[in-house]
């Protein structure tokens, strides 16, 4: 068993300033990470970090467009707080020696982005996550702090008290996937789940392979609840093979989008007769589906996003990266021919429900992040607004969890402040099937005692392996892909009713599949189908509180959009969907939004551009 | 053979369960392995008449070890065909074979976009990322093995923890001795010195080039050209400060540092996000030569 004061889950961005925080603040901390920190999806961020740097800029204007572009689904403790700390932090990482891109007189470069009223979204050319990522990994090898890496962590260590606010997470079980052995990792402080995305819910995403969402289906599972999962945001212009993602710069620089017969769509087909190809993400993903779905779509698939006509001057003077992206992912030569694109999934507005300290509903347990939802986000993401969370609110968590004094939270968790149950009837069952292994706080053993809880868990994991790798059974691959199909088809950026209970009804059939899931390679050295097996509970998980909460939000808010119900609709649905696992029986509820800042409260405006 | 045949390490399993006569789980577990070696016969049956049947699939051979699973402890090349799509890239094969032929089929992957540097492999004879080589610029069968001169682990992934060590010795973070006064004050840095120290930061830890290395392939220490690339990004960095600069060049200098390097140009070669390794190497000894002679 290792032991720490505090353990960061994860090693993205919002890990490795966790984990830089806990340590300036005296606590002796650990990463666990399942790949090495290097290897982190914040590294394929590319556009860049917003931050009100300027004189003429300010951090409230900042939390108004944050706000608007929430839809007014984004809790303003959480927005200021990401607005006034973002500045700091983004300094802190050019003292770091992170090479921003710079001015004439050697300041940080900054550009304009959509959604925002000031031009504050600081850069590092078109790889400013790479850059992010790299220069704090480089500070926690100065601090040398401890990274166990190549570590997939399988469950949290949480008593299992019927309420879970009572309940305390003492640490979480690993797999170290090179040797196989399977340990206990103590966390006398606390726990800081920073996994990341869950893009992997979905079978077409600029998310990475490693990104299935495994902290917030841990934390489900322990009594945490999951916060406004319906909120998906979906880009317009990925790649159709890989989901690589192609920057909005190439419709911002005049790129025009072409269906199968040739038609400029979104002038010709009225989806967007003022912006046309610069609508925002959501209207755009929407209008090349509907295309493809008329019949419209090339090879029934995508669409063509042609850039020819810039010249070819212009393209390597300013969109020379995605020549190379075409060319890499996708074997086309956007100098001589139109590129393929499609929606793909992009970014996780919702996860798990956290104050703005990082803390969730169990002590001891935080989440910092893209996966947790503090909420900045509500409904809908602005560009550049994720990787400031990373640094501003993975920092908080360390902080706390290191044991500093940070004052009272104004954002509850759990069931401790308003809230109201959820009065929808789902047509299909949800929830545990029952030989899925019982989940950490499901009345397993009822130790206490923090060494008792972790070695109850460590024992339960073990049996859990050594199960999955002895039986015989089906594959995890067909029963992931099934899940990823059913939900790119009928939980994507259209959404029907009839169609989502059909998805509830898929889910329920891949979760009795996987009560047979058995792992064949039968290696304790790195063992990927284990893991990959693994993942995919999480995955199951995940989809069917996404599912849940898209049925029962019968409105159409940011990125959630539904047929039956095209209007926001503030009287009703100025609230928090929150699913809560409750031992295997899922739970519906909500809590209002705080749109209360520090010195004004948001009124709900209509969100037009 | 170009890849290095692993080493036999010895049977130190950490876990208890092998320690002792073999459980039921073993037992289990064996039973399960001659299974599985008769399905991947079955399947790769199949696939053999598939590809007769169907013109456009690429045959792969990939190289398979298992130090612990009967039948992989000899290094052996499995062959797969898959079906051809526009646009796929190697990784994108070998995800295909292990989803649908064999799951035990191991190898690093994350990102898919040539950004987390995890999938480095020799492909037809040359080091490259294996989510950024299409396949349709490739002589089939396609081969794939591991990164040469790194110990093979498992299939293609290979142990890295050389290449790390060799990376956190050129003590590779930023260093200062003065900060601006200002409250939220950045330092100043002139676009020129961003532009100069720019391709070296685009490092991804892939380890392609370190690979390559004839140098580094004899001499266990030396730094390797991503190590010593590292070390410029900050050498060169203006706001470092011309002390931190003098303790830089003294790393680079040491017995495995800059003066190994033989201009060979392999690691520029592979490099997968156009480094100039060779060059940068090249223009660091020219910094050492010069940083000497001020204390002659
Ligand atoms: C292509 C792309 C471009 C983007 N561009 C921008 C942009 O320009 N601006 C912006 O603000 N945002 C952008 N975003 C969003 C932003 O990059 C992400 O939201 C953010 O980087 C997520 O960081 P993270 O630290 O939460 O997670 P990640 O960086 O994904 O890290 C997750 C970590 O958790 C670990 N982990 C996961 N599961 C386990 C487990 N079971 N056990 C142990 N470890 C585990 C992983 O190993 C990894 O280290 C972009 C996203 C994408 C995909
Ligand atoms: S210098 Fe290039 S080849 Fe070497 S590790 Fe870095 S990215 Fe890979
Ligand atoms: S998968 Fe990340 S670099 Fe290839």
């Amino acid at each position: 068993m290792h032991e720490h004061d505090v353990i960061v889950v994860g090693a993205g961005g919002a890990g490795l300033r966790a984990a830089i925080a806990a340590q300036e603040a005296g606590a002796d901390v650990a990463i666990v990470s399942k790949l090495h920190p290097v290897r982190s999806h914040t590294g394929a961020a590319e556009g860049g970090i917003n931050a009100a740097l300027r004189d003429a800029d300010s951090w409230e204007d900042h939390a108004y467009d944050t706000m608007k572009g929430s839809d007014y689904l984004g809790d303003a403790p959480a927005v200021e707080a990401l607005c006034q700390e973002s500045p700091e932090e983004v300094i802190q990482l050019e003292h770091w020696g992170m090479p921003f891109s710079r001015e004439e007189d050697g300041r940080v470069s900054q550009r304009p982005f959509g959604g925002l009223s000031f031009p504050r979204t600081t850069y590092a050319g078109a790889e400013t996550g790479h850059q992010m990522l790299h220069t704090m990994y480089e500070q926690v090898v100065k601090r040398g702090i401890t990274v166990y890496d190549e570590w997939h962590v399988m469950e949290l260590a949480v008593t299992d008290e019927e309420d879970p606010a009572d309940r305390t997470c003492h640490g979480v079980v690993a797999y170290d996937i090179q040797s196989g052995e399977i340990s206990g990792f103590r966390a006398d402080n606390g726990v800081i789940l920073a996994t990341g995305g869950m893009g992997q819910v979905f079978d077409h995403t600029t998310n990475a392979v490693a990104n299935t969402g495994d902290g917030v289906a841990m934390a489900y599972r322990a009594g945490v609840p999951m916060e406004d999962m319906e909120f998906i945001q979906f880009h317009p212009t990925t790649l159709p093979s890989t989901g690589v993602l192609i920057s909005e710069g190439v419709r911002g620089e005049g790129g025009i989008l072409y269906n199968e017969d040739g038609e400029r769509f979104m002038f010709e087909h009225g989806y967007a007769n003022n912006d046309g190809e610069l609508a925002s993400r959501d209207v755009v993903s929407r209008a090349e589906l509907t295309e493809v779905n008329e019949g419209r779509g090339i090879e029934d698939e995508y669409v063509h996003l042609d850039m020819r006509h810039l010249g070819e001057e212009r393209i390597l003077d300013r969109l020379e990266n995605i020549l190379h992206l075409a060319e890499d992912f996708e074997g086309a030569d956007g100098l001589t021919e139109p590129m393929p694109v499609k929606p793909g999934q992009h970014y996780a507005m919702g996860g798990i429900e956290t104050n703005e300290f990082g803390e969730t509903a169990i002590g001891g347990l935080y989440a910092a992040g893209e996966c947790a939802c503090a909420s900045v986000h509500g409904a809908n993401r602005l560009g550049g607004n994720a990787l400031p969370e990373l640094i501003v609110f993975g920092k908080r968590a360390g902080r706390h969890a290191a044991g500093e004094e940070m004052g009272e939270a104004e954002v509850t968790t759990g069931k401790e402040g308003d809230w109201e149950p959820a009065d929808y009837e789902f047509e299909v069952e949800v929830g545990e099937t029952g030989g899925q292994g019982p989940a950490a706080a499901d009345g397993g053993a009822v130790a206490t005692d923090p060494d008792g809880v972790l070695e109850a868990e460590v024992e339960r994991a073990k049996a859990r392996v050594e199960e999955l790798l002895s039986r015989e059974g089906r594959n995890h691959a067909e029963i992931r892909s099934k899940v990823q199909e059913t939900m790119t088809a009928n939980v994507n950026v259209f959404r029907e009713e009839g169609r989502l209970e059909e998805t509830l009804g898929d889910l329920r059939e891949a979760r009795e599949a996987y009560k047979d899931v058995a792992v064949s390679d039968p290696s304790r050295t790195f063992n990927t189908d284990l893991i990959h097996t693994m993942e995919t509970r999480n995955i199951l998980d995940i989809a069917e509180a996404l599912t849940m909460g898209a049925l029962a939000r019968e409105e159409f808010r940011g990125a959630h959009w539904r047929k039956e119900h095209q209007e926001r609709k503030d009287e009703n649905w100025l609230k928090h969907t929150l699913v809560s696992w409750n031992d295997g029986e899922p739970e519906l509820w909500y809590k209002p939004t705080i749109l209360e800042g520090e010195n004004k409260t948001y009124e709900p405006k209509n969100r037009s551009y | 053979m170009s890849t290095q045949t692993p080493t036999q390490t010895e049977e130190s399993s950490e876990t208890d369960a092998e320690a002792d006569a073999p459980s039921k789980g073993d037992e289990r577990r064996d039973e399960k392995r001659r299974r599985a070696a008769e399905e991947r016969a079955r399947r790769q049956a199949e696939e053999a008449e598939k590809a007769a049947a169907d013109e456009e699939t690429v045959e792969l051979k990939v190289f398979r070890y298992d130090p612990e699973v009967e039948g992989k402890q000899e290094p052996r090349f499995d062959t797969f065909h898959v079906p051809f799509t526009k646009g796929m890239t190697v990784l994108d094969a070998l995800m295909y074979s292990r989803d649908t032929y064999d799951s035990s089929l191991t190898f690093r992957h994350s990102c898919r976009q040539a950004v987390c540097g995890s999938d480095a492999m020799f492909v037809n004879g040359g080091q490259k990322l294996a989510c950024k080589t299409q396949i349709s610029e490739l002589e089939e069968p396609i081969r794939v093995e591991p990164l040469p001169h790194a110990e093979v682990r498992k299939d293609l992934v290979v142990d890295m923890e050389h290449f790390y060590d060799q990376m956190e010795a050129v003590e590779p973070y930023f260093q200062t001795n003065e900060y601006p006064d200002g409250e939220l004050e950045e330092q100043r840095q002139t676009r020129e010195n961003r532009e100069k120290i720019k391709m070296s930061t685009r490092c991804i830890w892939c380890s392609a080039c370190m690979s390559s290395c004839n140098i580094a392939a004899g001499d266990n220490e030396y730094l390797g050209p991503a190590a010593i690339n590292k070390a410029y990004r900050f050498a060169m960095d203006e706001r470092e400060g011309e002390d931190i600069k003098q303790k830089r060049l003294e790393i680079i200098e040491q017995e495995h540092g800059v003066w190994r390097c033989q201009t060979q140009f392999s690691c520029t070669e592979v490099c997968p996000k156009d480094i100039p390794l060779t060059e940068h190497i090249q223009e660091l000894k020219r910094e050492a030569v010069k940083n000497n002679l001020k204390f002659w």
